[in-house]
């Protein structure tokens, strides 16, 4: 390409491009800190102690049913006060972790916002029009969402993952309400 | 039996001996108080180690598998088409590994990663073979902050359905539709620099600027015999493709592109010149139903593409689908697409598939569909496709 005939719509985004870039700021993708989300799921009272759920032999195959992989913790970390729980739990879509912050009361989900993206591809499940289809969501006996959840074009991995930790959340508050 | 006598000496012992043994008592309490607490402090000792083994073992796990800043994934589909040629089209009895494809991921930082696709085509490469090997992604993608990102390298262009995202598992039919493979160009590559990101909650672009195509006269000037697969690619001529998507409801999907480049042959063909594409396409869910459509075309300035029809090439198809339950599912595609619309000639291509897609797990999928073809002047292939996919 000869520099003299760098036509005009190539200035134009090369100009955009260097904007953008000179406007460069840490990308972190986190739109709540975990830490924030128990403190406002409990709000305006305080959050209680966390406790710990170990992840047993016996609860293993049903999480392996819902993850369609091991878990790789050995306890999951929940907060509970007035038949609430609260769950900050992970999962990969593509190649990196989704952080997803879930309240489960009587069985269903009230509350669950995406924290932390990590992916480069499907941050499109974090806004309202997609996360709100889990409200009011329970699982059946052997632990499927109730509820037909509609995917989104271009971010099918991403819709899997949160459709995990709903199932898994759900699970948990089960497990420990036994 | 005893008498008064005799049991008074034993009471009065008992007497005497009374506060001695509460004493005993005492002290047992004090020490069992004291033992309690011992025994509380080692709980707690053990309870905050073995909290500290389980973190540990799992910061353990974590670095050594899904923390790795580098990712290994893949696709790969085996095809076995019999096809019957009619009207001078040949017959097809064959079977192919069509694509074996390698990703490789590496994540410098939290902002900073890098992508790549290395694919081997039709199993064998090399001279005199049927396949190939080709880099068809290998790019750097920075964020500039949380809702706008860059690619510099080679990167898969933003148009059509399949062309960015054509792992086996994600669509119908053993073969990808004809319309995207021979107007869009699916799968179309190249190398150059793009900006994306969101501009509002469902909204979000493409912009970039990069190699183009480089088609001739003798390939009848078509889009897909001008990918230059960024192989000492010329750069006379670059190009500039726009994309906005809105996914704003669950379930849909809306996207056009527009592309646009000085000259499809890279100044090599005095009459031809600049060409514009402009691709339209929705994908709609509810359910188990979905419904996907598209529209492509391209537009080309020339005596030359306009001497031989193809100074107008375009095509649709639109594809209902039923997903009877999370293995099986059924689909129908109807696909009419012409490279040489620019005239009243007859070279429209028309076909029709009808098939199943059984995932035996969501990784992997079986296919197959029954294809038939009616083109202009009657040269068509009509049979049979089967199919394995997978993805990791």
């Amino acid at each position: 390409m000869n520099i003299k005939k760098i036509t005009f719509p190539t200035k134009i985004f090369l100009f955009l491009l260097f904007s953008l870039v000179s406007s460069i700021s840490i990308a972190e993708g986190t739109y709540q800190e975990p830490v924030d989300f128990v403190k406002e799921s409990f709000s305006p009272s305080t959050p209680p102690k966390s406790s710990v759920l170990w992840i047993t032999n016996k609860l293993k195959p049903s999480i392996y049913k819902i993850m369609r992989h091991k878990l790789n913790a050995l306890r999951i970390r929940y907060w509970k006060k007035d038949g609430q729980t609260v769950w900050v739990l992970n999962e990969i879509g593509k190649e990196h972790p989704i952080t997803v912050g879930l309240v489960i009361k009587n069985k269903k989900i009230q509350r669950i916002k995406v924290l932390i993206f990590r992916e480069s591809r499907g941050a499109e499940v974090r806004h309202p029009f997609f996360i709100n289809q889990f409200k009011q969501v329970t699982i059946t006996p052997d632990n499927k969402l109730e509820k037909h959840i509609d995917s989104i074009s271009g971010a099918t991995l991403s819709v899997t993952a949160l459709k995990k930790l709903a199932r898994l959340a759900l699970y948990f508050d089960k497990v420990i309400n036994e | 039996m005893k008498t008064s006598k005799q049991v008074l000496p034993i009471v009065l012992a008992c007497i005497m001996a009374l506060p001695s043994a509460y004493a005993a008592t005492e002290t047992s309490v004090k020490e069992l108080h004291q033992l309690l607490k011992e025994q509380q402090k080692q709980l707690k000792n053990l309870e905050s180690q073995i909290d500290a083994t389980a973190s540990q073992v799992e910061s353990s796990a974590k670095s050594s598998s899904k923390d790795s800043k580098t990712t290994v994934g893949g696709y790969g589909e085996l095809h076995y088409n019999n096809l019957n040629g009619k009207g001078g089209a040949s017959d097809t009895d064959k079977i192919d590994f069509h694509r074996f494809v390698l990703f490789f991921g590496h994540e410098f930082s939290k902002t900073v990663r890098f992508w790549s696709e290395l694919e081997v085509e039709h199993s064998i490469a090399g001279e005199g073979q049927t396949g190939e090997i080709e880099l068809e992604q290998a790019y750097i993608e920075v964020d500039i902050n949380k809702e706008h990102k860059s690619r510099i390298g080679m990167f898969l262009i933003p148009v059509g359905i399949i062309n960015e995202t054509h792992e086996p598992t994600t669509f119908y039919g053993v073969e990808r539709n004809p319309v995207e493979k021979n107007i869009v160009p699916a799968t179309w590559w190249v190398g150059g620099v793009s900006v994306l990101g969101e501009l509002a909650p469902g909204w979000s672009y493409d912009i970039a600027i990069h190699e183009g195509l480089n088609t001739t006269l003798a390939d009848s000037y078509k889009p897909r015999s001008g990918r230059q697969k960024t192989g000492n690619a010329s750069a006379k001529d670059l190009a500039y493709t726009g994309r906005i998507k809105w996914t704003g409801v669950a379930g849909l999907e809306v996207a056009a592109t527009y592309h646009h480049q000085n000259d499809i042959t890279q100044s090599t063909d005095s009459t031809a010149g600049a060409a514009n594409l402009i691709e339209l396409h929705s994908i709609y869910s509810q359910g188990p139903f979905t419904i996907k459509a598209l529209y492509a075309q391209w537009e080309l300035d020339g005596t030359g593409p306009k001497s031989i029809g193809a100074d107008e090439q375009n095509g649709w198809y639109i594809e209902p689908s039923f997903r009877i339950n999370e293995k099986f599912g059924v689909f129908a595609r109807y696909n009419k697409y012409d490279n040489k619309a620019g005239d009243s000639n007859a070279s429209e291509k028309q076909q029709t598939e009808v098939g199943v897609n059984w995932w035996i797990d969501p990784g992997v999928v079986i296919k197959a569909d029954i294809q038939r073809q009616d083109n202009d002047g009657g040269s068509n292939q009509n049979g049979i496709n089967l199919g394995m996919g997978y993805m990791f």
